[in-house]
């Protein structure tokens, strides 16, 4: 579904992305692990344009979108969470929602809002309370329902665990297990948490330094020795 | 008391000018963060547009006068929005991410090609207007030898008008999806293109918004004080910047209540002590302002969680 093919992607002089390649298959829940700074975070804005790859292609369903304008590769139906959360936070919850689904047509409104409202009741109490009000773990739900309300085929989502309580990382992984099983949504995920990320993914990559180091079924990097020592031992 | 009623509405009326005009400052300042000097130009622009649309209406024998109101209300709209939009499209949209000061300097360069330009157009003479809406009614009679307190129905348009355009022009920001990708551009530009809002045009229609506004400032004035020049562009729109730090860049309700603020105490300092030093007045009260509450009456300091 999503094909990324010698990606390079620079911050002024700095070269952020060397080279990356992967692919994310529809269907599939993929991860990118890898410590910070190592370009994870990059690579997802990459995808949507916002920074632009300098050499390599980006495919989407066979599509070029390597120089296409973000807001035009979104509308292809790539949502994205992204590093931060980047919650509108005078908005209210309720007009947060209504800008996901900014692309999106009336009639299709409702049904996507009950949705997001059902994974996450939590939303719903607070509907009408501003963005910037919400806690960590609210906020983490708050983007990933922004997404969702696009009624997206692909949702690009960028550690969505961060600086969260053991319990609201099971429900935000958990809701995640139900987009991609149940809506049939393809989900690439970045992760630092790899331990949680790898037991969800059907396939993994590690991202070292801006270039990909291993790639693998979850599986096979989550028991993998050089993927143990460095992401999973210790912490968890 | 008579006196103080008289010029309050005086006031009332100056200050829709101003709050209209001020609107087009805080929108641009809210969503691209410059301040966009030529903006008292484009309502000069307006003003122009207006009195040109007049004389069309005199040849197209159109003389009744609501209707005549009307068409031009909407030329001077059109073709003022469209100054706007071309404004921001050659001088300010190929310096943005340059550094802050760069539009800036643009601004200024504008604000000046956009006088000479209607200078070398119009002529440098002011263009006068026959009144075409006289009259007015009497609100309080001072008996003999006393001060009757009038509101002629020009001052009732404009304040009309500008509560009318000002309730319309708030709820299309807080309600509709337009006004909210308005905001969500103010607020993060990358994260409104992630959910697909076309920043480029958002920030086109900030400033054809805002020109719009500028442009029924402009015929309002023309046929309230019946002169214009190509210069009436510079002091109003210094008037009107002031009126929008006063109420709180950024905020358009504090650009309405900073307009309206602004024009009281010019009203009041000229009926009070001397007309020669209104402007002192008005600039003097931004200073107070800005020393006590430095992000105006109605600015957000801003407080957010990450």
């Amino acid at each position: 579904m999503l094909n990324i093919s010698g990606v390079h992607t620079f911050y002024g002089a700095i070269e952020a992305l060397k080279g990356v390649s992967l692919e994310v298959e529809t269907g599939e829940i993929s991860t990118l692990i890898g410590s910070n700074g190592a370009g994870k975070s990059t690579l997802l804005m990459t995808i949507c344009g916002s920074p632009r790859a300098r050499w390599g292609k980006v495919l989407f369903e066979g599509r070029d979108i390597t120089k296409m304008p973000t807001h035009e590769i979104v509308q292809l139906g790539i949502a994205q969470s992204p590093e931060g959360r980047r919650i509108f936070s005078r908005m209210t919850v309720y007009e947060n929602l209504q800008m996901g689904a900014i692309r999106n047509t009336e009639d299709r409104f409702e049904r996507n809002i009950s949705r997001v409202f059902e994974l996450f009741p939590r939303l719903k109490e607070r509907r009408n309370q501003r963005g910037g009000t919400l806690s960590g773990g609210e906020q983490q739900m708050l983007a990933v329902g922004r997404a969702l309300m696009s009624e997206p085929r692909m949702l690009l989502l960028d550690e969505p665990s961060l600086g969260l309580a053991p319990m609201v990382v099971k429900q935000i992984f958990e809701v995640i297990k139900q987009i991609n099983q149940d809506d049939k949504v393809t989900v690439f995920l970045v992760e630092q948490n790899a331990f949680h990320a790898l037991k969800l993914a059907h396939r993994g990559y590690v991202m070292v330094n801006g270039n990909i180091t291993m790639s693998g079924t979850g599986q096979e990097l989550l028991v993998n020795p050089e993927v143990r020592s460095a992401y999973l031992e210790g912490g968890h | 008391m008579e006196y103080f009623v008289q010029q309050l509405i005086n006031g009332l009326t100056l200050g829709s000018i101003y709050g209209l005009i001020a609107i087009g400052y805080t929108m641009v300042y809210g969503i691209i963060g410059m301040i966009n000097f030529a903006h008292g130009d484009i309502y000069m622009i307006g003003a122009f547009v207006g009195i040109i649309g007049f004389i069309v209406m005199a040849i197209l024998g159109i003389t009744w006068i609501p209707l005549a109101l009307l068409l031009v209300l909407v030329m001077a709209i059109v073709f003022t929005s469209v100054y706007g939009w071309t404004v921001e499209r050659i001088a300010y949209r190929p310096l943005r991410g340059s550094q802050r000061l760069a539009p800036l300097i643009s601004a200024l360069g504008m604000s000046i090609f956009l006088q000479n330009y209607v200078q070398l157009l119009q002529g440098a003479r002011v263009k006068p207007m026959q009144p075409m809406i006289s009259g007015g009614l009497q609100l309080m009679d001072g008996g003999v030898g006393g001060f009757t307190v009038g509101m002629s129905y020009m001052q009732i348009i404009i304040i009309l008008l500008t509560v009318v355009l000002m309730a319309a022009f708030t709820l299309l920001i807080t309600k509709t999806a337009l006004g909210r990708m308005q905001r969500a551009c103010e607020q993060d530009k990358l994260m409104a293109a992630l959910v697909g809002v076309n920043v480029d045009r958002t920030i086109s229609l900030a400033f054809v918004m805002g020109a719009a506004l500028a442009a029924v400032a402009g015929v309002m004035v023309t046929l309230y004080y019946g002169v214009i020049d190509f210069y009436i562009g510079f002091l109003a729109g210094l008037k009107a910047f002031t009126a929008a730090v006063l109420g709180g860049i950024g905020s358009i309700a504090g650009a309405m209540l900073g307009g309206l603020a602004i024009g009281l105490i010019e009203a009041l300092w000229s009926a009070y002590f001397s007309v020669e030093y209104k402007d002192v007045a008005a600039f003097s009260i931004l200073i107070l302002v800005l020393i006590f509450r430095p992000s105006g009456f109605l600015g957000k300091p801003e407080i957010e969680k990450v």
